[in-house]
């Protein structure tokens, strides 16, 4: 038992530091930019270069664009296929989670060739166009986490009830879905919404081959053209990614807390 | 012939001690019941038997050897548990010829004594099916083919029955019983059932606290229940709280309900509590019971009926047969109880 | 009578814009890069660009990346396996657990160009590792033959997803390991040893495989951070089809079809692997 327990530490000791160090070495090294001494060089350098925040500015837009679109594909239809297509659940579910086992590497290839300049749907033909290819691209690979999220969301309420005293009341499906299901549901939302954040801020391959100026290809060419920069990105893109998942750990405690408590 | 002994058992989980110097043996053949509320130290007593706990102190002797510096894999055990614990990837057959695949048995005799084991269990021919596909009755049986399969010395029960529907419950005790008869199995049975226990054992420990309260034979414990605790939690009981009186060679108890005959064996004095069992009770005329009171309520229970009479403060309840009855009794009407000596238990306090 | 149909077509209407959307957005480019594996650039049918797989680069390449998920997919579940085991069973404070769940949690969705960065400044050519490996103990690194744009480097990198992925998805496995059932198995005779090989391997086993499947899935399709930690030193499949795509290699459309194709068939397959396992093994767990 006691040896057990012991081995047990060293195990979790050994997964402590390969997890840590690698946090530690990229903060000491974005720290190393000046001879000698450790400095805020290689951020500052960051921060005043345009690019970082043009690029940042378009991944944080375009962010917040893809989650939009998510919410508004996503939403009704899990509400609709709770109310009134139970069938259709298996369905639904099965698409939600083929982003999961189609690479986007080939989802983007599939783009380039289907949305061409000379395609019925020329999206790529302008920076428009493929600016919303883009954000579609990125509703679609966060599909399987927001669906899970807003899914389990709305099983914690009982929408039918809702539903049917919101209508008992004289509303109408907009009304019932903007004032009574989505208020009841936000909690999920927002979780769902700060998964997608975090997937889309630093993504590259998307990015890169739809040629879009965002974050994840920006990092790409500072990885290639110079040596601590990169570090003081890697440490930017981890507190982004960080404080987004840390948002919505907070919201699924709170989640919890909300169903418990009922 | 005394085949388990259980001597001064102690065992403390951190600070807070859960047995305390539990003696008991049982004789080879035996079913001894362990009964009590939850977190009485029941299942402690007979985890320790089966080398899960190790107590404190005190020493288990299962066939005249300690057993204490043995692991629960070398003390030639069977148990069943409450979740039933089959093994979710083994068949009904795997699960039944777990023990004699581990004892190194040959394929042929595992095989007849798998045959065997369903067959006394009532599961013939269930040989292929897997866990989830048998019902909660089901699959304690199995687990009961598997722990008698490698022929244990003990059988040890933890609440076999508690998570299965009443009906099941019922019918099963009666087969776990018979099959416990069959083999002479001495068997430990854990249970806060006291229906069960009365009806199962040979003999019952009624524990609380970590301690035995009784030890004795079902009738024993129901009709003479040694403490309050034991006279409270087995079966409905009327309490009634008096004063010894010894007058002129006749003893009786005084109370505010009326006056009660003392047992002849009684050497009670002082204030005393009266504990009668409701069938024990019969309703009279007014002027010739030991206890007077006004009629509450008839409640018709099938078989008897029960009578709730308020006698000064306290409430209590008489059992009686319908034919038993005396003729036009009305509700709020003054009526008598009558209560022999002999079924009157005096416990001091 | 025309009532019905009418409100039974109005409630199908509530779904069109999601299977608009996956249709156009999801499952026509998947089945255009699918079926193009399976034309010429004239449309007609062939199976020539599948049998361009089997060439010299390509072949090297799908090997890499066979190996590479192989390797990672199964070290992430050994080690994923003994770090789950270690939080759920090995006697450690239960606060220890919610960390090492919530940092999972996070650090499974790590892969990508940050992930290379963090590795560079750790085993690079200046990471904090070589150096202090230098500094204080006078090793180094680069002559042991640790080059951290390799196989090697990829792996452990890889790792830094695949582990967290494990700890995640086995950790209710093993929770759903009964104590009852390690208790009948001791009081039936059975040494700790024979508990294991005999109930806890086989019911964590489609766990364990299904979890396999989906560690190799997850490696076989991910290119950010082999892109960004090696650039393209190291021709794993989806680096090839990202270069291809770019235009930057092969100038046949129809062949980059044949890699993607072969991406989906091998990404599909494990994940099926893992579904129907998974399935499995909550049946048992009831």
């Amino acid at each position: 038992m006691n040896l057990h327990r012991v081995t047990s530490w060293i195990a979790f000791a050994l997964a402590a530091v390969y997890f840590l160090l690698p946090l530690v070495a990229t903060l000491e090294f974005s720290l190393r930019a000046r001879r000698g001494v450790y400095s805020l060089d290689a951020y500052r350098n960051v921060l005043s270069d345009p690019q970082f925040h043009q690029t940042l500015g378009y991944s944080l837009i375009l962010s917040l664009a893809t989650v939009v679109l998510g919410v508004l594909i996503v939403a009704p239809t899990a509400f609709w296929v709770r109310l009134k297509l139970p069938r259709l659940r298996p369905v639904v579910e099965f698409i939600t989670l083929l982003p999961l086992v189609i690479p986007p590497i080939v989802i983007v290839f599939g783009y380039i060739r289907l949305f061409n300049t000379s395609s019925v749907l020329p999206l790529t033909g302008s920076a428009g166009g493929t600016d919303f290819l883009l954000a579609a691209g990125y509703a679609t690979l966060s599909l399987p986490y927001m669906y899970r999220a807003i899914d389990t969301g709305l099983r914690a309420i009982d929408i039918r009830s809702l539903t049917e005293a919101a209508q008992s009341l004289g509303a109408g499906w907009t009304l019932i879905l903007a004032r009574v299901i989505l208020p009841n549901i936000t909690v999920a939302i927002l979780s769902g919404a700060f998964l997608t954040f975090a997937i889309v801020i630093g993504e590259y391959v998307l990015a890169a081959l739809l040629n879009r100026p965002a974050f994840g290809p920006y990092m790409v060419w500072m990885g290639g053209n110079r040596a601590y920069e990169p570090a003081a990105l890697a440490v930017v893109a981890f507190g982004l990614t960080w404080a987004a998942m840390a948002v919505v750990q907070t919201l699924a405690g709170r989640a919890k807390h909300l169903n418990t408590s009922r | 012939m005394t085949f388990i002994t259980l001597q001064s058992l102690e065992k403390s989980f951190g600070a807070t001690p859960v047995v305390r110097t539990f003696d008991l043996t049982l004789e080879k053949g035996e079913f001894v019941s362990l009964l009590g509320p939850s977190g009485c130290g029941k299942t402690t007593v007979l985890r320790m038997v089966a080398g899960f706990e190790t107590p404190d102190q005190g020493d288990i002797v299962i066939a005249g050897e300690s057993v204490l510096k043995k692991r629960p894999n070398q003390r030639r055990i069977g148990m069943v548990f409450q979740s039933y614990a089959l093994f979710p990837n083994l068949t009904v057959a795997g699960n039944v010829a777990f023990g004699l695949r581990v004892a190194g048995m040959d394929r042929a005799g595992i095989s007849r004594r798998v045959d065997d084991m369903l067959a006394m269990v009532g599961l013939s021919g269930l040989h292929g099916r897997f866990p989830w596909q048998l019902s909660g009755g089901q699959q304690q049986r199995v687990a009961l083919a598997r722990a008698i399969a490698p022929r244990p010395q003990v059988l040890l029960l933890d609440e076999p029955l508690s998570a299965l529907d009443a009906k099941i419950r019922v019918s099963l005790r009666t087969e776990i019983r018979a099959i416990q008869r069959e083999l002479g199995i001495t068997t430990l049975f854990v249970t806060h059932d006291q229906e069960e226990a009365l009806s199962m054992s040979d003999r019952i420990v009624v524990m609380n606290g970590g301690r035995a309260e009784q030890i004795g034979t079902p009738q024993q414990v129901y009709d003479r229940p040694a403490t309050r605790f034991v006279a409270g939690f087995i079966g409905t009981l009327n309490l009634i709280e008096g004063q010894v009186s010894r007058q002129a060679g006749t003893a009786s108890i005084l109370s505010a309900a009326g006056d009660l005959p003392l047992p002849s064996d009684s050497a009670a004095t002082g204030k005393v509590t009266v504990a009668i069992r409701p069938q024990a009770m019969s309703p009279c005329a007014p002027d010739q019971g030991n206890l007077r009171g006004t009629l509450r309520q008839i409640e018709f229970l099938g078989a008897f009926t029960r009578l709730h009479v308020t006698c000064a403060e306290t409430t209590v309840q008489a059992d009686c047969f319908a034919r038993d009855l005396p003729p036009g009794l009305s509700l709020n009407q003054t009526i008598g109880l009558r209560v022999a000596a002999e079924d009157c238990v005096v416990m001091s306090g | 009578m025309s009532a019905q149909p009418q409100r039974a077509l109005s409630v199908w209407l509530g779904v069109v814009p999601f299977f608009a959307f996956a249709l156009v957005f999801l499952i026509l480019p998947t089945l255009h890069v699918m079926l193009g594996a399976f034309q010429t650039p004239e449309g007609a049918f062939t199976l020539a660009n599948l049998g361009g797989l089997m060439t010299g680069s390509i072949l090297k390449a799908l090997a890499l990346s066979l190996k590479l998920s192989l390797w990672t997919a199964a070290l992430g579940c050994g080690i994923g396996l003994a770090v789950a085991g270690a939080v759920t069973r090995g006697g450690l404070p239960p606060a220890l657990r919610d960390t090492v769940m919530t940092f999972s949690g996070v650090a499974s969705n790590f892969a990508g160009v940050p992930l290379a960065f963090a590795f560079i400044a750790t085993l690079g050519r200046l990471g904090l590792v070589t150096v202090l490996a230098r500094d204080w103990l006078g090793v180094n690194l680069a002559a042991t033959g640790f080059n951290l744009i390799s196989f090697t480097g990829l792996t452990l990198a890889y790792l830094y997803f695949q582990i967290p992925l494990m700890v995640l998805i086995i950790t209710p496995a093993l929770d759903g390991l009964k104590k009852d059932w390690r208790e009948a198995a001791e009081s039936l005779g059975a040494s700790g040893f024979q508990y294991w090989r005999m109930v806890a391997l086989p019911v964590l086993g489609p766990s364990l495989i299904g979890t396999f499947a989906l560690l190799f899935a997850n490696a076989f399709g991910a290119v950010a951070t082999a892109m960004a930690l090696t650039g393209s030193s190291l021709s794993i499949l989806p680096i090839v089809l990202f270069a291809q795509i770019r235009g930057d290699v092969l100038q046949d459309p129809h062949l980059g079809y044949a890699i993607a194709f072969a991406m989906i068939v091998l990404t599909g397959l494990s994940n099926l692997i893992y579904i129907l396992l998974r399935s499995r093994a909550e049946r048992w767990q009831k």
